[in-house]
């Protein structure tokens, strides 16, 4: 009985360090110069992404694709010239949202010898990293929300189009993705302010993370695949290697959390995409020219969403074990 | 207020605390204990493992043999319990620089549970104990080193400790600040009762405030106790050290000295003889000069001082251990 009294304090006590340890963390967030950084980078995004929709909208409905109906998905996908959508920009920037809130997170309070005096406070270590992270996810979550439904209201205003029910829980679930996806990042930049001593080092590692599944791996994947199945030739082999092919480039690709990501956005913002595979003449004789109900949509993408939180999670528990194991000691 | 030993209870206890690092044996088998309510120095040069002692005592290190018992609670085991009673003044304390000062101790007041009106009452009474209510709102990141660590020991004060462990605590402090710090540290133990272990490599400092010490090298405590102990164990050792100056200073002199019963070995660095004997040759020397008509204008027994005890003891480590070089704190 005394025990379990005991216990119940003890985690309110937890719960109460955490609480603090977060309200510091999004407090400095909040007031540090870096915040303006973000809220220029969101506003990049937002208002270059709102641009590209209003004035590349037009050419959309005259093209006369068969999703007109979901016009108000478009303000998020349609490009205009060469104005990339809010969507690519999201892939393309949202990382570095990630990486600039966690790239100095635990080596800055090193160098600064904040940390030694953090861990002599009755806490357990864990906690400090865990508020970290959630705070960081926090402030993600309101700019990436804020943000997505400052288009949504300003396409309205601007255009007239009020969205479904249908849209709006897609546009939900399509920002929800990019709190993963940031997040991930966010625990990638983590882990390396865990093990590399100095920020600079911590935040060119994470870039080049950030380059390799950018464009690196595209590049790996095609070369790898070409090397598997060969293509190309005239005979028999390289044309059953056709498909293995593409298959096989395609699955090194989706280890890229920026590749997951396009394809789950992809899907999410465009109900009429029916399938993230390749799909043969024979799949689709008799399937009638149709949209995907939500669902549908969210059961396509479950495989990506549960692979970003993963990656999301494992990048988080490597940098949890290895900042558990360091023994901090004066700067 | 020196402490004797046998009255009070003991705060700090290890039992052959040891922490190897790879091949290096930072700490060695250490026994140390630290009555409630004294000032305890931890004694050596850098490398020595004061350092690591000081983690292991508040469970940030785990020790690799022996154990660390605070208050009657192992420090490896109930860590939280531990940190909860015992301050930590690491050295060259860091402040988060865009907080104010202020802004700081309400942070560590709030992970040590304290909320509300009691929260901002007690920030006020120890900014006024450390003299920094002025400098309260001031931003963090503009504080000279005096003024950081100032308000590192309101920051330790904040959890209202039994034990304060301080870790270098004067380094880089300017001498006035050095006599405040070490005022305080005196004020700490004498009206609040509360233990403090302090490593330093400074020695004079802590000569002034320490009431017990143990001198350490390699990772091992080669000699612990009061200054007048250690120096008394010295004085065993054999030889004694006078330093001698005297009026008038010719060639004389020095025959004088050398023709007394007892003498070793003459040394004269500028105005000063540093004479080695056998014994206690004072009495004896003082009587002979008078008669030969010199005037003593300085006449001490060296090896009362922390100097002369450190080197002595350092001469006997090195004599011992070898002289290989260890560089494992930083």
């Amino acid at each position: 009985m005394e025990q379990t009294i005991t216990q119940e304090k003890s985690k309110q006590r937890d719960h109460h360090i955490l609480k603090v340890l977060f309200e510091k963390e999004t407090a400095d967030f909040i007031n540090g110069k870096r915040m303006l950084l973000f809220i220029l980078l969101m506003a990049l995004i937002t208002v270059t992404g709102l641009y590209a929709a209003v004035s590349g909208l037009s050419d959309a409905i005259e093209g006369g694709s068969s999703s007109a109906d979901f016009l108000f998905l478009k303000l998020f996908t349609v490009s205009a010239n060469s104005i990339p959508s809010y969507n690519s920009l999201m892939a393309l920037m949202g990382p570095f949202i990630g990486i600039f809130m966690g790239f100095d997170a635990i080596n800055s309070e090193r160098t600064e010898g904040t940390l030694n005096r953090l861990v002599s406070q009755p806490l357990y270590r864990d906690n400090i990293i865990i508020g970290k992270f959630l705070a960081g996810i926090f402030i993600t979550t309101v700019m990436v929300f804020s943000s997505g439904l400052l288009i949504a209201a300003a396409g309205i205003l601007a255009t007239g189009i009020i969205p479904t029910g249908a849209e709006a829980m897609r546009l939900m679930i399509y920002l929800c993705f990019c709190v993963i996806y940031i997040g991930f990042w966010l625990a990638v930049a983590i882990l390396f302010s865990t093990v590399c001593r100095h920020a600079a080092t911590s935040a060119l590692a994470c870039i080049a993370v950030w380059l390799f599944c950018a464009i690196f791996v595209s590049l790996l994947a095609g070369i790898l695949a070409d090397a598997f199945y060969p293509v190309g030739g005239n005979d028999m082999e390289s044309l059953m290697n056709e498909m293995k092919n593409y298959y096989c480039a395609q699955n090194i690709n989706r280890l890229s959390p920026y590749y997951l990501f396009g394809e789950a956005s992809a899907t999410l913002l465009n109900p009429s995409v029916r399938s993230v595979n390749a799909v043969t003449m024979t799949q689709l004789s008799g399937a009638l020219v149709s949209t995907l109900s939500v669902g549908q949509s969210v059961l396509l993408v479950w495989p990506h969403l549960t692979a970003l939180a993963a990656l999301m999670l494992v990048a988080f528990a490597v940098s949890y074990v290895s900042f558990m194991r360091q023994e901090i000691r004066a700067r | 207020m020196a402490v004797s030993g046998n009255v009070s209870p003991a705060v700090i206890q290890t039992k052959g605390l040891t922490k190897k690092y790879g091949s290096l044996t930072a700490v060695d088998h250490l026994d140390l204990t630290v009555y409630k309510g004294e000032v305890f120095g931890l004694l050596g040069p850098n490398g020595a493992g004061k350092t690591t002692t000081t983690l292991m005592l508040l469970g940030l290190a785990e020790p690799d043999g022996g154990e660390a018992v605070i208050n009657g609670l192992d420090a490896a085991k109930a860590s939280i319990e531990v940190k909860r009673k015992v301050g930590y003044l690491p050295d060259n304390v860091g402040f988060y620089s865009d907080m104010t000062g202020r802004e700081n101790l309400r942070f560590t007041g709030r992970l040590c549970g304290l909320e509300g009106e009691a929260l901002e009452q007690r920030i006020e009474e120890l900014l006024a104990r450390v003299n920094m209510t002025e400098a309260g709102d001031k931003r963090a990141g503009t504080y000279s080193r005096g003024m950081r660590q100032r308000l590192g020991i309101a920051d330790v004060l904040m959890k209202d400790p039994e034990v304060i462990i301080m870790d270098e605590p004067t380094l880089g402090i300017d001498p006035e600040g050095i006599r405040e710090l070490m005022w305080l540290i005196r004020d700490l133990a004498e009206k609040d009762g509360r233990t403090i272990l302090l490593s330093s490599h400074q020695l004079h400092q802590v000569q002034r405030v320490c009431d017990r010490m143990g001198i350490f090298v390699h990772g091992k405590m080669i000699a612990c106790g009061t200054l007048e102990e250690l120096g008394r164990e010295i004085a065993h050792e054999g030889a004694g050290t006078l330093e001698l100056s005297a009026y008038p200073d010719n060639i004389k002199l020095r025959d004088v000295i050398k023709g007394m019963n007892g003498v070793l070995e003459i040394e004269k660095n500028s105005d000063m003889y540093v004479i080695r004997s056998a014994f206690d040759i004072r009495r004896a020397l003082s009587k002979e000069l008078a008669e030969q008509g010199y005037t003593i204008l300085h006449l001490r027994q060296a090896g009362s001082d922390l100097d002369e005890i450190y080197r002595k003891y350092f001469e006997k480590a090195g004599e011992e251990g070898g002289t290989d070089d260890h560089t494992g704190e930083k």
